[in-house]
């Protein structure tokens, strides 16, 4: 297989078999968890489960009082990562016309210096907390692998679509296909590593105001 | 490996449901948990970071239900949860957790951490593993009826001196009372004012109550090692006396984790909604006030701040109540600067002030409130657990500080207004 052909592939049904193993296995998983139930509570209820469940969602997203430094740098380093990756996969003109070409969908790009800024903000917040996961007594004792595992894959995909922009290192053909491979393992390892939370955050969360909100407390 | 362990890791499996998958599938390691925990900030060892407290149930769970520990597990590669691994978690499940759910109130993912440590203690307890202190307490709770040993007898000789001292009758069995009022052992033997107060302010408004003599007891130590059958078997001695004396509601007591056993855990445990209302002292007497069945008279000048009990505000729900009813009786009533649903706890629930073992670490956690107390500047400090006032009157002694702890119940009953105390309370 020529370079260009393993790039049709990677491109056409390689991002097509990762999308639905994306898809099933998250799917899966949700559904997974869903059906392991919980036992119904006979105790009388005192507040809304659903209505705290729901708040606690939202307000779970933003700081708390009494917050530390490790909260600060958790909640700011994981929004500047989150949403640089976020902005990067979705408002980079090629990734647009890729999902164009699927989907016939499109929408107005942001200029290459924005998407270079959020590429690089992402790798930059992932950077810091890699670094503080190694200095930081409490993270490091409760990192396991895959915590760096799910760094590595997370990481890739910006840092070779950075080299791919700015023509770095391996030939474009090359560099384009390890870059659309970075991102399709990274699809397919969410349902099936713990980057599965960026869905299941919102279940923990309704889970945890749903049961202090039986007993009227806004968790 | 034992039948012991093998049962308490069935048990741990048992209790793996869907808010337990989804919270350690959520959790992303960030440790910020760590911050809410008391064990932990007056410590500064991580071990004692709340989620890492329960990492043989996480394994069990990645084991059970993820692809990656269900193959490792398949090849032989996981790493089994063993009887060693369970008997060094013992410290980290009992000693440093005193299930105060602050933790479960900062996740930035949303784990409600203690409703694991909950389900931990179920099998750390069918394991074989939990301090001997509380086993005892236990022991003692099911064969006498009482965590610190107290029979009927001794709780009657207390009703005698309060009478004397009150002038009121204390009802005792009397069949048809509205409400049925439940004690803590520490209250007996270490606060009776308490049963005093409640006397005093029930009759003021006129309220028929009682106490059973075969279940006066309000307190659940299975709650607190984790044994859910034991837990119901103590649930069903109250919901029998209540049943047979026909009462619409149990009155919890100044107790913690009393709330949590009766008000939310029970109807669970013995598998049946109650024929009768639970409710807690706080929230009656603020009933009473909405009511004005609860006049009082003068206020303290002092400054002073209100202690929350973590099982009966954050995880009771009681959170305004006995602001309200301090606000009748305080002048200068100040917060602490994290209060209510955020408070800090006294470092002595959850089992812990009844485990001998944890008694140093007790007393260094209790530095947080320490603090909150110094940062504060305030020499009264009321509270409505009768745990937490013993932990705090502990730490306070330890610590040189001069800080009058007191009773919320007791404060109001000093500031009821003038009533004859000559007549005896009203019984149907």
């Amino acid at each position: 297989m020529t370079g260009v052909e393993l790039l049709i592939w990677v491109r056409g049904p390689g991002l097509q078999l990762s999308l639905a193993a994306f898809i099933l296995g998250m799917t899966y998983r949700i559904l997974q968890t869903y059906f392991l139930g919980r036992a119904k509570n006979l105790a009388e209820p005192r507040g809304s489960p659903w209505i705290h469940g729901m708040k606690t969602m939202w307000w779970r997203s933003f700081f708390h009082p009494g917050m530390t430094i490790r909260g600060y740098f958790t909640i700011i380093s994981g929004y500047t990562f989150h949403l640089g990756f976020i902005i990067t996969l979705l408002f980079f003109d090629q990734h647009i016309e890729l999902f164009k070409s699927w989907t016939g969908l499109s929408w107005p790009a942001l200029p290459p210096l924005v998407i270079t800024v959020t590429a690089v903000l992402g790798i930059a917040a992932l950077v810091a907390v890699l670094v503080d996961r190694f200095a930081d007594p409490v993270r490091y004792l409760l990192s396991d692998y895959q915590d760096y595992l799910c760094w590595v894959l997370t990481v890739l995909p910006l840092v070779t679509g950075l080299l791919l922009v700015y023509k770095i290192w391996l030939p474009y053909t090359s560099l384009l296909v390890v870059h659309i491979i970075s991102f399709e393992i990274l699809l397919v390892a969410i349902p099936f590593t713990k980057l599965s939370h960026v869905f299941t955050i919102f279940i923990a969360r309704w889970y945890n105001g749903a049961i202090a909100g039986y007993k009227g407390v806004q968790s | 490996m034992t039948v012991s362990v093998e049962r308490g890791i069935q048990t741990l499996k048992e209790h793996i449901d869907a808010p337990v998958a989804s919270f350690f599938t959520t959790c992303v390691h960030c440790g910020m948990c760590a911050d809410a925990c008391l064990f932990y900030t007056e410590t500064k060892d991580p071990k004692y970071t709340p989620i890492y407290k329960l990492k043989p149930l996480r394994r069990l769970w990645h084991q059970e239900y993820t692809f990656w520990g269900k193959l490792a597990a398949k090849l032989g590669l996981s790493k089994p949860v063993t009887a060693a691994e369970l008997k060094a978690w013992e410290e980290l499940v009992y000693d440093s957790c005193t299930m105060c759910g602050r933790c479960s109130m900062t996740c930035p993912v949303g784990n409600d951490i203690v409703y694991m440590i909950r389900k931990m203690r179920e099998g750390m307890v069918a394991a074989g593993f939990a301090p001997s202190g509380l086993k005892a307490a236990t022991e003692r709770a099911i064969t006498i009826g009482s965590p610190m040993g107290v029979k009927f007898p001794a709780l009657k000789n207390q009703i005698k001196h309060i009478e004397a001292d009150t002038g009121l009758q204390i009802p005792v069995d009397v069949e048809g009372a509205e409400y049925m009022a439940l004690l803590s052992s520490m209250e007996i033997m270490n606060f009776p004012e308490y049963i005093g107060a409640i006397a005093k302010i029930f009759h003021n408004a006129d309220i028929s109550w009682t106490i059973a003599s075969d279940a006066f007891e309000a307190t659940n130590s299975g709650i607190q090692i984790g044994s859910s059958d034991l837990a119901a078997e103590l649930v069903e001695r109250v919901v029998a006396a209540a049943e047979r004396l026909r009462v619409a509601f149990v009155i919890s007591p100044e107790c913690g984790h009393a709330y949590t056993a009766l008000r939310w855990e029970g109807p669970n445990l013995i598998g049946r909604p109650y024929p009768f209302e639970v409710i807690h002292i706080l929230e009656l007497l603020d009933r009473l006030r909405a009511q004005n069945r609860l006049p009082v008279t003068g206020k303290i000048k002092e400054k002073l701040t209100f202690h929350d009990p973590c099982q009966i505000v954050r995880r009771g729900g009681v959170v305004d109540e006995p602001r309200r009813l301090l606000d009748m009786v305080a002048a200068d009533f100040a917060e602490m600067e994290d209060h209510g649903i955020m408070n800090w706890c006294c470092g002595g629930g959850g089992g812990v002030s009844a485990n001998e073992r944890a008694a140093k670490l007790k007393l260094t956690a209790f530095n947080r409130k320490r603090h909150q107390l110094e940062a504060l500047g305030v020499n009264t400090l009321v509270t409505a657990c009768a745990n937490c006032r013993i932990t705090l009157e502990e730490g306070l002694e330890f610590n040189n500080m001069d800080v009058a702890v007191l009773g919320l119940a007791e404060t109001l009953a000093e500031h009821l207004e003038e009533q004859s105390t000559s007549a005896t309370t009203e019984t149907p």
